[in-house]
């Protein structure tokens, strides 16, 4: 199951983009993985716009900065005009078409276009288009397997908050069915 | 020959080496230094204390008292008493400064160790000039005073005022006691050793951060004889420094620093929430 | 063992720290380092232990001498323009002899400089730290783990040597999460007996100080502490090699920029340049012995940097002339990518063939 995957993941601060590439490192670490989350640090997690690389790999991850994403996770429009070129050929891109009407296509790219903050809307959990972006991802990639996936999601919810773990593994699951 | 009891009517305080200190001839340190050791010797607390000397004429003050010392970096005294004390919460902590350094250089670590209401005992020996590298202005040079640096004297257009140290300090919560005290006269060295051993006491009694600041002289670097010198402080910085208690939360009525600056800020909710009833949701 | 857990970098080192026995953390905000101090200010409390956010770096770093003094397991984190400010404290510590551990999360430089991660700290880490005659340990760590491993064997060296040690990490290594298992907690400290508790009248009493008034005095316990430092550099030498026994080119690299180097050394083996990477750990004392080791074999080194080119004097001191010794950054908080290491790999490649032929 395992590939190697470099990923970018973005938006603005405040759509949960780390939080989502939180997710897809525990799922590298709960299947004992070599994994790295970098996020963009500074003013620009202050209402501007926010980033994070995550790598999955079986070797030794060399710079965790992901300059040539094999997958692109893109919640608005500016994040993805930064990064759309950059992504490797053969990889993928996840945006939210709610929020991001200029989708181009691009050559050797899987564009995956999905309505994830209207999805999130519509289910009643508006907070949760990342995570619906993160289950478009793994069904695009499976970066692990499924059992992991929910495990991840376990790890990355206090067990405290139980109802709010429901609407995260529903929110994924409209996003895998996406 | 005839049994006759001798008594000892004066004697070196245990808390003071038997070493030949540094000071200049006629330097009121010498008379402080002494002081500060009666005080350990009398509240039987040598053996607990810990003092930091930094830069400054008492810089070599570790080898003058007998308790456990360290010598800091010029102005950060109360930083290092502060975590001294932190670390040893029992144990009787305090920084021996003078005015350069402690209203100068260290101005920041003396108004936050204050702030922050650190139990410690702070001396503050206040001469009006930088004694150790020969005479230069201090903050607490007065308004036209000669000095190495301000040899047309102090000029306020162009070098500002003299800081009055206890009545800055006065207005921070975190303080629990401030006396000015000078050490001119028999009855006021009496006057000194009091404060010194109340800012002691209140460190002991967990009242909260004391300071004494004693108006000292250099004659040295003054130019003056010793005598001329209590002469020219007397005429010339009292007025400028009055002595006197500047604070004093026991005083007041209240048990500590923390206690009387929660009813100053008695009408502020968020400093003073009410307290929890048992059981009750955090 | 221990279950792996993900971790940001800057709180595998409060973590370890505390599992190393450190109860007294002095701090001041400054971006990239800041979790390390808002993790200390969550946990040092439900541990019996003292964090104190200080009015300024001078003030934290003068608490760190402080709690030093009175025996305790002390640090203080920062990062570039804040360990600057440290520098007197850190030179007042090496001239007392006190232990104590000191995190630097850098960051480009000089001035305000940026918050991208940088390692342009090297020579203030190995060479100037502060005024006068004195080293400082350094560890540099390239992963969260090593973060994690480093800062927890620091308090162990320190003790040990009487010595400050420094952690050079940079934001890169701060801000990002990998898995670590963290060290077992422990408690065990060697005593201290030069330390001022309060003599309690069963000892004469105990001074901290660097004051020597006498030039002859001075001289000798500089002296004396260089003899400790030669113990140092005998003992505490550390270097992770790989690929070196048959390279051409090694490549020398620490920290961050050694995992981009790596990859670098990687991609250059697919393509048949025989290169190899040796990182140093202990940046001082600097690992000679590993570079002297393979200066027989090797045609070229390289070093890679985050910098204008720092640790690249200390290669070219070990190297002595007897291998050509060149140098690739980046600077400014400009993180190199293994493709241009590559590259520069390449041409280097190219110059032995041409000279060989």
């Amino acid at each position: 199951m395992s590939c190697n995957l470099n990923i970018v993941l973005a938006g603005f601060g405040g759509q949960g983009v780390l939080f989502a590439g939180k997710l897809i490192a525990y799922a590298g670490l709960i299947e004992d993985r070599e994994v790295s989350w970098l996020p963009s640090y500074g003013p620009e997690m202050r209402g501007g716009t926010a980033n994070c690389s995550v790598c999955l790999s079986d070797d030794p991850i060399g710079s965790p900065l992901v300059l040539a994403p094999n997958a692109l996770v893109a919640m608005n429009q500016p994040s993805l005009d930064k990064f759309e070129h950059s992504v490797a050929e053969g990889g993928v891109v996840v945006a939210d078409s709610t929020l991001i009407l200029n989708i181009p296509e691009i050559p050797g790219v899987k564009m995956c276009a999905i309505p994830a903050t209207a999805l999130a809307e519509e289910a009643g959990f508006k907070k949760l288009a990342n995570i619906i972006m993160a289950g478009k991802l793994y069904a695009e990639t499976h970066f692990c397997e499924e059992e992991t996936l929910w495990k991840a999601m376990e790890k990355c919810v206090p067990a405290s908050k139980a109802a709010m773990l429901e609407m995260n593994k529903k929110a994924l699951q409209i996003g895998m069915n996406a | 020959m005839a049994e006759k009891e001798t008594k000892v009517v004066f004697e070196r305080p245990h808390a003071l080496l038997p070493v030949v200190t540094n000071y200049c001839p006629g330097c009121s340190h010498g008379i402080v230094n002494r002081l500060v050791a009666e005080c350990l010797d009398e509240l039987d607390v040598e053996g607990d204390a810990i003092g930091v000397a930094p830069v400054g004429c008492s810089v070599m003050a570790y080898d003058f008292f007998g308790c456990d010392m360290i010598e800091a970096a010029h102005g950060r005294a109360p930083a290092v008493a502060t975590a001294v004390k932190r670390v040893h919460p029992d144990g009787v902590v305090f920084a021996y400064q003078g005015d350069g350094d402690l209203a100068s250089i260290g101005m920041a670590e003396t108004i936050h160790a204050a702030t922050r209401g650190e139990h410690i005992t702070v001396i503050f020996i206040n001469n009006a000039i930088y004694g150790m590298t020969g005479g230069q202005m201090a903050p607490t040079s007065l308004p036209n005073q000669v000095t190495q640096t301000s040899p047309y004297g102090r000029d306020t257009a162009q070098a500002g005022f003299p800081i009055r140290v206890c009545e800055l300090l006065s207005s921070l919560d975190g303080v629990a006691y401030l006396e000015r005290v000078t050490v001119d006269s028999p009855r006021n060295v009496r006057k000194a050793k009091k404060a010194i051993k109340k800012a002691f006491k209140n460190q002991i009694d967990g009242v909260g951060y004391s300071l004494v600041e004693v108006v000292a002289t250099c004659p040295t670097n003054w130019g003056l004889t010793p005598q001329d010198s209590f002469e020219w402080m007397r005429t010339n910085m009292l007025p400028y420094y009055p002595l006197g208690v500047y604070k004093d939360v026991v005083a007041d009525g209240f048990v500590n620093a923390a206690e009387a600056a929660a009813a100053r800020a008695a009408d502020c909710p968020i400093a003073n929430p009410a307290p929890q009833t048992e059981g009750s949701a955090q | 063992m221990a279950e792996k857990v993900l971790m940001k970098g800057n709180e595998a080192l409060a973590e370890a720290a505390l599992r190393a026995g450190c109860r007294f953390f002095f701090g001041y905000p400054i971006t990239p380092q800041t979790e390390l101090a808002a993790y200390m200010s969550k946990r040092m409390p439900k541990v019996g232990g003292t964090y104190l956010q200080a009015e300024s770096e001078i003030a934290a770093i003068n608490m760190v001498y402080g709690a030093a003094a009175a025996g305790a397991r002390v640090m203080t984190s920062s990062s570039s323009p804040g360990i600057s400010l440290k520098g007197e404290g850190i030179s007042y510590m090496a001239g007392a002899d006190l232990p104590g551990v000191i995190i630097n999360v850098q960051r480009g430089g000089p001035g305000l400089g940026g918050i991208q991660p940088s390692q342009a700290d090297y020579w203030q880490a190995t060479r100037a730290l502060g005024h006068g005659d004195f080293r400082v340990v350094v560890y540099a760590p390239s992963t969260v783990q090593e973060m994690a491993d480093y800062v927890y064997t620091a308090f162990d060296v320190a003790d040990k040597y009487r010595t400050p040690v420094m952690i050079l990490a940079d934001g890169m290594l701060g801000q990002m999460m990998e898995p670590v298992v963290m060290p077992e907690p422990r408690d065990e400290q060697i005593e201290k007996p030069w330390a001022t508790t309060g003599h309690k009248h069963q000892r004469a009493h105990n001074v901290v100080n660097s004051l020597y008034l006498t030039a002859d005095e001075l001289e000798r316990l500089n002296i004396e502490r260089y003899e400790r430092y030669a113990t140092i550099e005998r003992e505490e030498q550390r270097a992770e090699t790989f690929l070196v026994d048959d390279a051409d080119i090694v490549v020398v690299a620490f920290g961050a920029s050694a995992r981009v180097a790596r990859s670098a050394v990687v991609a250059a083996r697919e393509k048949g340049v025989k290169a190899g990477l040796i990182r140093p750990i202990t940046l001082w004392p600097f690992p000679t012995d590993a570079i002297e080791a393979v200066v027989p074999t090797a045609q070229a080194f390289l070093s890679v940097e985050m910098n204008m080119g720092q640790m690249v004097d200390d290669v070219r001191l070990t190297v002595a002339g007897r291998r050509p010794v060149e140098f690739f950054g980046r600077t400014g908080g400009v993180i190199p990518t293994p493709v241009e290491v590559l590259v520069k790999l390449e041409d280097m490649n190219e110059t032995i063939a041409k000279g060989g032929e």
